[in-house]
């Protein structure tokens, strides 16, 4: 196959051919791959790159499928979703304020079980209008039955939508999947990528069956009629049980992407990286785990055994690994690349989840910092993880910490 | 725990919610003018903004706080003291929008509770109308056309007080006629209506419903399916298509039935029922096509008969029929089951003829809002006339019922 929308360094290994492409091109790939039906879109930066690329595949008569340019995210999401209800495969995406202006269609989604994917090009909420990366738009429908995967790289990027298809498609789940990439560090930055081959992508991606929910006269049913309190907890019933089943349909997944493509991510849910020794450890979602890298191999070098586990997927949440990990070190340092205003102990999102999942986890329970860092895009630098890290060592040793710390901010 | 009282009033969507409203909330103003703490509230999952569908509202009263809060923990009061009607035709059962089912208009009255009507029929016609019920009750009638109103509008025409007059007559310790004529008077400033609810009170007088007394039939319900017995991802099947009619003189098939919703029959939405005079019916199709309920049956001729099972009463059919008087309106309380028109036209059109002839010669008065510019003023003279005098003069010429051109 060949990714002509971009200029790039092309070389063949096998079946798969290697491009140098962004994130957001990564994803447009993904739904060439996925030979998506139906895509709606409406510009809003980061996201727009993807509906960029999707543009010009389908112009160059690479990709064939409905694209439709919305008024709006509101109507950008509508649109797909009631295309997946007639069982076309659909992608849709956006950014920030954009994804919040589709919130209603957003909460409506999982509530029908339509298992759309979609791409978060994540964005600070404005105001301030801002470009840059925060995780806040995306963490919005984090109680809704979305669920909701970050990566940290376009290779991850490209992987983990087809693997998205694959889970939310799935009739044990038929919920939406948003894959969160970080602005400008993922979708506007362009690295090696190799791009699996139709028919790999053909054996692990079985069609889209909407089965006994299609809209379709053949199929005559009505979908969302009015129901009082005597219907509506037993919908939500449905919806928790689908999500319950998520995290054995995600681990089937991940094994089947590595029996055809020949690369593997291990563990679906968390990457963990030099954590075997670790004494202490940071955690965080998304690109801030590359300064994070760099900053453990020179704290490494002075003796500092320090570790990171990247979260991935953050719906679901894989409570019971997670807290078993984190049981072995001797204490954990949240970096927080959102806010949660108000929240207890003024945390982050992620930190407030990660000291839930602990407390009711069975080993050992490490204290946890948070940090917030890296809002509306700043970069997170190698000083400032040394910082967090000498704070999560304190903390370790029993010496009391603010619970939450900004980090990089002008004080 | 000292006392607690409960009183629901069951009412029609849009054309009673004020009234309801109204008699609920004076009911729990006047118990506290006697410091009992209440609240009044309507049924949250019903739909009261919707033409005629069966709705509730509640007042809920007790000796003290910490009783009253045992009323309130519940979602709506499993049995009650008194069952308010502002519509007679309410008493052949209520549905509301929900799958309830069929639920007879005394379901929820205690053992001696009383149940009390505007009406303007005789209590062995209301008996006839509601389901047996295993224990006793009373039934206290109020002479009045039932009060329909509209959502904006207000039949300021004594109802209210007159039901809150009665009140005190069959439970005196919820409260007295003149804590509620206190009330009024402070609501309304109008002594003519303080006057009415005395006259009520007065006039107020109940019939024992023994056990067994009613109607028999066995009303239509439903279990609700548990979780995991449902359809994912909020839907529903739709109804299936129809099927041939038979004519069951002559065999012969034909004509269209559609399938309707087994689990929402919505007929106890009607207030009134069309009868069709099928020897003048010229087959223009005109009421099947407008009907919003596809309440019409296609006979083999080609004829059309409202399938009184899906028929919510709105009248559209006689608003459009050009043969007059073909489609005619009719008090719902002149009906005592929902049999076939067009079957019994069938099996004998003279006889068909005479049953139809007495039924709109002799209906009940009965409209939804008005008829004809004016009633409405008449109306609401005439009842005001009958709560303070205790009869009017049209009521005196014309005791039950009332003709009028439609």
């Amino acid at each position: 196959m060949a990714v002509t929308t971009v200029p790039t360094v092309e070389s063949s290994k096998g079946t798969e051919k290697t491009a140098l492409i962004t994130g957001s091109e990564a994803i447009a790939v993904a739904c060439k791959l996925a030979d998506v039906d139906v895509i709606t879109a409406y510009p809003i930066r980061p996201y727009d790159t993807v509906m960029q690329y999707v543009a010009k595949l389908v112009a160059d008569g690479e990709m064939d499928c409905e694209y439709i340019v919305a008024e709006g995210e509101h109507s950008q999401f509508e649109i797909v979703k009631h295309a997946s209800a007639v069982g076309a495969r659909v992608f849709c995406g956006s950014s920030g304020v954009g994804w919040m202006y589709a919130m209603e269609a957003l909460t409506v989604t999982p509530a029908l079980r339509i298992p759309m994917v979609a791409m978060v090009g994540n964005r600070a909420l404005d105001d301030p209008g801002a470009f840059g990366v925060e995780h806040n738009d995306a963490l919005a429908v984090r109680d809704l039955g979305w669920q909701l995967v970050w990566v940290d790289n376009a290779q991850e990027a490209l992987d983990t939508a087809l693997i998205a298809y694959r889970v939310a498609e799935d009739r044990r789940i038929f919920l939406p999947c948003a894959i969160s990439c970080d602005g400008a560090f993922l979708t506007h930055s362009q690295a090696l990528v190799k791009i699996p081959s139709q028919e790999n992508v053909n054996a692990f991606l079985p069609r889209y069956d909407r089965g006994d929910l299609l809209l379709h006269p053949d199929n005559p049913i009505s979908v969302a009629p009015q129901a009082n309190e005597d219907w509506v907890m037993e919908i939500r019933r449905q919806n928790y049980a689908a999500m319950e089943r998520s995290a054995g349909v995600i681990r089937e997944a991940y094994a089947d992407f590595e029996r055809i493509f020949d690369r593997s991510y291990g563990n679906p849910f968390f990457e963990e990286y030099q954590t075997e020794d670790a004494d202490v450890v940071l955690l965080g979602m998304g690109t801030v785990s590359i300064p994070i890298k760099v900053a453990i191999r020179q704290m490494r070098k002075e003796g500092k055994k320090v570790g990171l586990i990247r979260m991935r997927w953050f719906r679901p949440f894989a409570a019971e690994e997670l807290t078993k990990s984190l049981s072995r070190f001797a204490a954990v340092g949240v970096i927080d690349r959102d806010y949660s205003f108000g929240s207890p102990y003024m945390s982050g999102v992620l930190a407030t989840e990660v000291r839930s999942a602990l407390y009711a986890s069975p080993g050992k329970k490490p204290p946890v910092l948070d940090f917030i860092a890296g809002l509306g895009g700043r970069e997170v630098r190698v000083p400032d993880v040394q910082k967090m890290t000498e704070a999560v060592y304190q903390a370790a040793e029993g010496k009391p910490q603010p619970l939450t710390q900004w980090i990089g901010l002008r004080e | 725990m000292g006392r607690l009282f409960a009183v629901e009033i069951v009412y029609r969507g849009i054309f009673q919610k004020t009234l309801a409203k109204n008699i609920s909330r004076a009911i729990v103003l006047a118990a506290h003018e006697e410091g009992k703490p209440g609240i009044s509230f309507g049924r949250y999952g019903d739909s009261p903004e919707r033409n005629g569908i069966p709705a509730k509202s509640f007042a809920i009263v007790a000796t003290d706080d910490q009783t009253l809060e045992e009323g309130m923990a519940k979602y709506e009061p499993k049995e009650v003291d008194i069952t308010i009607v502002v519509d007679d035709t309410l008493f052949k059962g209520v549905e509301s929008w929900a799958w309830y089912g069929l639920q007879p208009i005394n379901r929820l009255l205690k053992p001696g509770g009383t149940l009390i009507v505007t009406s303007r029929e005789e209590p062995e016609t209301l008996i006839g109308m509601s389901h047996r019920k295993e224990v006793p009750y009373q039934l206290a009638i109020v002479k009045a056309i039932p009060s329909f109103s509209g959502l904006w509008v207000y039949k300021d025409d004594h109802t209210d007080v007159r039901i809150l007059g009665a009140i005190p007559k069959v439970l005196p310790e919820l409260f007295s006629l003149e804590s509620v004529q206190k009330v009024i008077l402070a609501d309304t400033k109008n002594s003519l209506k303080a006057t009415s609810a005395a006259r009520s009170h007065e006039r107020t007088t109940t019939v024992t419903v023994r056990p067994g007394q009613g109607n028999p039939e066995e009303p239509f319900r439903f279990e609700f399916p548990k979780w995991h017995e449902m359809r994912e991802g909020i839907t529903i099947p739709s109804i299936p298509a129809g099927h041939a009619m038979r004519d069951p003189q002559n065999q012969q098939s034909g004509g269209y039935q559609p399938a309707r919703n087994p689990t929402f029959k919505k007929y106890t939405t009607r207030t009134m029922r069309p009868v069709v005079n099928f020897d003048t019916c010229i087959k223009c199709t005109l009421c099947w096509l407008q009907c919003p309920d596809s309440c019409f049956d296609v006979t083999p001729e080609g004829l059309y008969d409202a399938n009184m099972e899906a028929c919510c009463g709105c009248g559209v059919c006689e608003a459009v029929c050009p043969v007059k008087d073909c489609v005619t309106m009719v008090n719902e309380v002149a009906f005592q089951d929902n049999a076939s028109q067009w079957e019994m036209w069938r099996k004998d059109k003279a006889v068909y003829q005479g049953w139809l002839k007495g039924k709109i010669e002799s209906r009940p008065e009965r409209s939804h809002g008005f008829r004809y510019r004016g009633q409405y003023q008449e109306q609401v003279a005439e009842m005001a006339e009958l709560g303070v005098e205790g009869s009017s003069k049209k009521a005196k010429e014309e005791p039950a019922r009332v003709t009028r051109g439609a």
